[in-house]
């Protein structure tokens, strides 16, 4: 078992990379590899190193390849790595490509048998005897399938210098409750750290050393983030229908619902949650509830979005208020299920036929998924109107460090909704009177008593009074009046977070581009001296700091994760006279975006 | 039933309180026989306009809710899709009583599926379905309840199978499914107040003419036709829960069904052999009818039980459109709680 060592040039090369590498594990899905894979990474988390997770996963249930990376890094970049430093190969069927695909100096560990040390020399090679470990080491042989992949983790442990209590500990967390499945798991990994000690030389190039970075951290993804801005945003209508990648969002939303929404004494809840027979019908719902005073929501993807269409121009012309998350995926059409894109900006900004734009929130980070999807119920009632919280897979499926979320303590903004009383003092309630000015009218619920409020809403063209009509003034009254509703919004949406200032250029992004770009400028700055100030847009409408920072650089890349430069036609069509200072960078194989890509597109245009 | 004053109801309200606009429909248009119903029957059993919610989809029948109850809450929805919209109402405020004014364009072909689902959950709406075989806001397409055989007013004939709105909801195990002709108010009227007594979703499939498109002789939903072979199953009755006491239920044949309010339908059959609350006996003999060229109307299935919407949902008794923020916010510990999870 001595590892075998590719040409002496490699070894030479080697330095020791302390906290500052990447780790792909390839398996098979539905192997119980998952567990493995996030112990792995909460060990390193453990240890005090910032990490991220991202799992590519395919379309299918079980038994089809499936990786998951780990990044390690003390500067805290959590972007996808685009080289792999170690690779940990446990599945046969993909085990070659996955070593083709190294760059050379970087270490294979793999289970003995696919001998794999054959098909390249200059790779460092790690056999390891899984299946004769895991017999030793678990007396249940109909079990070994199961802790089979915690064997690595030990190996892994101990070649890098992870602590194993750390190990014990993520192992003990993730398996919550279940005392037999910790302790097997548990002596699954110490099996295979033991192996290692006795029979792996030590290995100098990857090592985490403890340190401090990721106290007081949490490590989420963004459906679970938003799930609990859903939950403590007072949502109390959810219908929905499953879709890739945003169900997990729901079904963790059912499980706080549980716990948190329902009344002990009586079993009844405040939050009704219903899985619809489509997203047609799950907009349908939506709608009904938003318009008879509920905080309603549904989470979707691309597919779904298409088929709300309908309802969300409803949603806008009937001014209804409803929240929808779009966890974006790879379209068009049914396209990658399982893969991340920005590809849905330009859909949710103006879904639906004739003149709309919607209120669309670009969370980036964990903390703002939870706090925009909490936002979104005050805004759709704000502007009684639909919102949209557009995050992708890589945000919403993925494994992000994340500081604690704030509690919100702002109380719930309800909009301007007129009460019997309110109603009682009103001479004469017109629907959609604009009194304030803002574009925003007063609304009533449907059930208020009191004989006064009452409107017949439409999507149909109306008046003042929601009564039917065709009259050109009426309509162009009240499309312009939707356009103010929507600048009005300006002042309520988030601003764009500035970094940097002073700079020729910049960089504009937004959502899950945000860790590739920030690594990206320390890249640019550091190895090619190219400082960029960098825009991280958060929400449509633009506010007015979003035009600021074009007007005050010569060219500002914007980064996309997308073909067709989505953001910035957005940006071109509220910015016209801007056109031309806006140069793409754009991501879109697929795979989530890395810093790298971001540096060498900058630097072509830089030339 | 007669309401405590000749022109006052027991909320004391006349029935011009239950008017809405004036119709702009075809005149002689069978929905609009269907509105004077709606209007006739929310008024007699007293139904408080502000808690209804009266929501179609689009088509000439979907425009009906702007002609009555002109102090209800409104909506014209979508094509087809009132019946997801209401679900989402019925769950933001459980106190509203729900109607749906709907085409068999609406409801048979492009709404189908949310008809059908809608039935599965047992929203409580009362459900009229407006059905003249044609699409006529479009100016005359066939719908999918159109009788094989029957022809257009230019002449083409329909081939397909039509889809019998009945014989779907019982099949999905409707609680309450009526068909009636819009050339029959007074079985309309009853049947109408017994659908507003259902918990659950209450189906009535009212043939109503279009006299613009589809009244000539060649149609099986003309005037004419429909009036040759209407064959009403039963007498009915109904009697309100607010009005128990003054009521005499006729002796002899008649049968009553019992609702969870305490009102009463009771019918004397004119077919003997037919069981409103035997499900395969009315399938069976609803499509043998239909196999014969007849129609029959009235109470076709009847099961007052059955959880609804909100049973299912497990609610709480306050509308949750109404909830304080206390109680759809959960507290700081809770979102610590939470959070340790990820820890
Ligand atoms: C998505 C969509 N497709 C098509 C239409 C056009 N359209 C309006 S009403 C209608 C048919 C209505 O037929 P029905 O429900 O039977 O109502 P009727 O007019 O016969 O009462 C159609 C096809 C539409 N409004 N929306
Ligand atoms: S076209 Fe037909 S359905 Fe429409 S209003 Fe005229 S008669 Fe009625
Ligand atoms: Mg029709």
């Amino acid at each position: 078992m001595t590892p075998t060592h590719g040409g002496t040039a490699v070894a030479d090369e080697a330095k020791t990379l302390i906290n500052d590498f990447s780790i792909e594990v390839a398996t098979v899905n539905g192997s119980g590899s998952q567990t493995a894979n996030n112990t792995l990474m909460r060990s390193i988390f453990r240890m005090g190193v910032p990490v991220s997770g991202k799992n590519l996963f395919p379309s299918n249930i079980s038994g089809l390849p499936t990786w998951f990376q780990i990044r390690a890094n003390h500067r805290g970049y959590v972007a996808r790595k685009h080289d792999i430093d170690l690779m940990i190969c446990m599945n046969a069927e993909t085990a070659k490509e996955d070593v083709t695909k190294l760059k050379p100096g970087a270490i294979c560990l793999y289970d003995e048998p696919l001998k794999l040390n054959g098909l390249r020399d200059d790779l460092i090679w790690y056999p390891v005897p899984f299946q004769q470990i895991v017999s030793a080491s678990c007396p249940e042989p109909k079990l070994h399938k199961l802790v089979k992949n915690m064997i690595y983790v030990g190996v892994a442990a101990q070649m890098l210098d992870i602590d194993m209590a750390e190990v014990a500990e993520a192992i003990a967390r993730q398996l919550k409750g279940k005392q037999k499945a910790i302790e097997m798991n548990q002596a699954a990994a110490q099996a295979g750290f033991d192996w290692a000690s006795t029979h792996m030389p030590a290995q100098q190039r990857l090592k985490i050393r403890r340190d401090n970075k990721t106290e007081g951290q949490i490590i989420i993804d963004g459906n679970s983030a938003c799930a609990m801005g859903a939950l403590f945003g007072g949502v109390t209508v959810v219908a929905w229908y499953p879709i890739t990648p945003s169900s997990s969002l729901v079904e963790t939303l059912i499980e706080y619902g549980k716990r948190h929404r329902v009344d002990p004494a009586t079993g009844q809840t405040t939050m009704a949650v219903i899985q619809m027979e489509d997203e047609l019908a799950s907009a349908g719902v939506i709608i009904g509830a938003g318009w008879a005073g509920a905080r309603s929501m549904t989470a979707t993807s691309g597919p779904g979005i298409s088929l709300m269409s309908e309802f969300i121009g409803l949603g806008y012309f009937a001014e209804i208020p409803s929240v929808f998350i779009n966890v974006a995926r790879m379209g068009p059409s049914t396209g990658l299920p399982t893969r991340t894109s920005q590809g849905d900006i330009e859909l949710c900004a103006k879904a639906s036929h004739g003149d709309t734009l919607h209120i669309c929130l670009y969370p980036g980070s964990m903390e703002e998924c939870f706090q925009f999807t909490y936002e979104s119920f005050d805004l759709a009632e704000r502007f009684q109107t639909p919102v949209f919280v557009v995050t992708d897979l890589d945000l919403g499926m993925q494994n992000w460090m994340s500081k604690p979320f704030a509690y919100p303590e702002r109380a719930q903004d309800r909009g301007k909704v007129l009460t019997e009383a309110q109603l009682a003092e009103v001479q004469d309630f017109a629907r959609y009177r604009d009194a304030d000015g803002d574009g925003i009218c007063a609304r009533t619920l449907p059930g208020t008593p009191g004989g006064k409020g009452a409107y017949f809403t439409r999507g149909t063209g109306h008046n003042e009074r929601a009564l039917y009509s065709e009259k050109p003034e009426d309509w162009k009254g009240n499309i312009d009046r939707l356009r103010r509703k929507f600048d009005t919004a300006k002042a309520f949406v988030p601003k764009p977070l500035l970094e940097g200032s002073g700079s020729r250029n910049g960089i504009l992004a937004y959502g899950s581009s945000d860790p590739a770009v920030k690594e990206a400028r320390d890249l640019l700055a550091e190895q090619h001296g190219r400082h960029l100030d960098y825009l991280r847009v958060r929400a449509l409408p633009f506010t007015e700091e979003v035009e600021a920072f074009i007007r005050e650089h010569d060219a500002v890349y914007v980064v996309e994760q997308n073909r067709d430069a989505q953001m910035a036609s957005l940006l071109r069509f509220f910015y016209p006279e801007f056109s031309t200072r806006l140069k793409s960078v754009l991501h879109y194989d697929s795979t989530a975006i890395n810093a790298q890509t971001l540096v060498d597109q900058i630097n072509a245009f830089e030339k | 039933m007669t309401p405590a004053q000749p022109n006052l109801n027991q909320l004391g309200l006349t029935k011009q309180d239950y008017v809405g606009a004036k119709s702009t429909l075809c005149p002689g248009c069978g929905h609009d026989a269907i509105t004077s119903q709606i209007i006739q029957v929310a008024w007699e059993m007293g139904l408080e306009p502000h808690r209804v919610a009266k929501l179609s989809g689009i088509g000439c029948s979907s425009k009906t809710p702007t002609y009555f109850l002109s102090s209800a809450w409104g909506f014209n929805s979508v094509h087809g899709r009132a019946a997801a919209v209401c679900t989402g109402a019925a769950l933001a405020n459980r106190s509203l009583i729900n109607l749906i004014a709907s085409g068999d364009g609406d409801s048979m072909s492009i709404g189908i599926g949310q008809l059908v689902h809608m039935i599965r959950r047992n929203v409580p709406v009362v459900y009229i379905l407006e059905d003249n075989g044609v699409y006529g806001l479009t100016k005359g397409q066939f719908s999918a309840t159109a009788d094989i055989g029957s022809t257009l007013k230019k002449g083409d004939i329909n081939t397909l199978h039509p889809i019998d709105p009945c014989t779907l909801a019982m099949e999905l195990g409707c609680g309450f499914v009526a068909r009636s002709f819009s050339g029959d108010p007074k079985q309309l009227n009853t049947l109408l107040k017994a659908a507003f007594a259902h918990r659950g979703t209450a189906l009535i499939d009212v043939i109503s003419p279009c006299v613009t498109f589809n009244n000539h002789d060649s149609s099986t939903k003309s005037y004419k036709n429909v009036k040759d072979r209407d064959f009403p199953l039963h007498e009915l009755g109904f009697v309100p829960y607010f009005e128990q006491t003054e009521v005499e239920i006729p002796a002899g044949e008649a049968r009553e069904v019992q609702f969870p309010d305490g009102s009463r339908l009771t019918f004397r059959a004119l077919r003997e052999d037919y069981d409103p609350t035997n499900r395969y006996g009315a399938l069976q003999a609803v499509h043998e009818a239909h196999a014969q060229g007849e129609l029959l109307t009235g109470l076709l299935y009847i099961q007052p039980e059955g959880p609804t919407l909100h049973d299912q949902a497990r609610l709480v008794e306050e509308p949750l459109a109404l909830l304080r923020e206390s109680l759809t916010k959960p507290g700081p510990k809770v979102l610590e709680t939470l959070l340790e999870d990820y820890r």
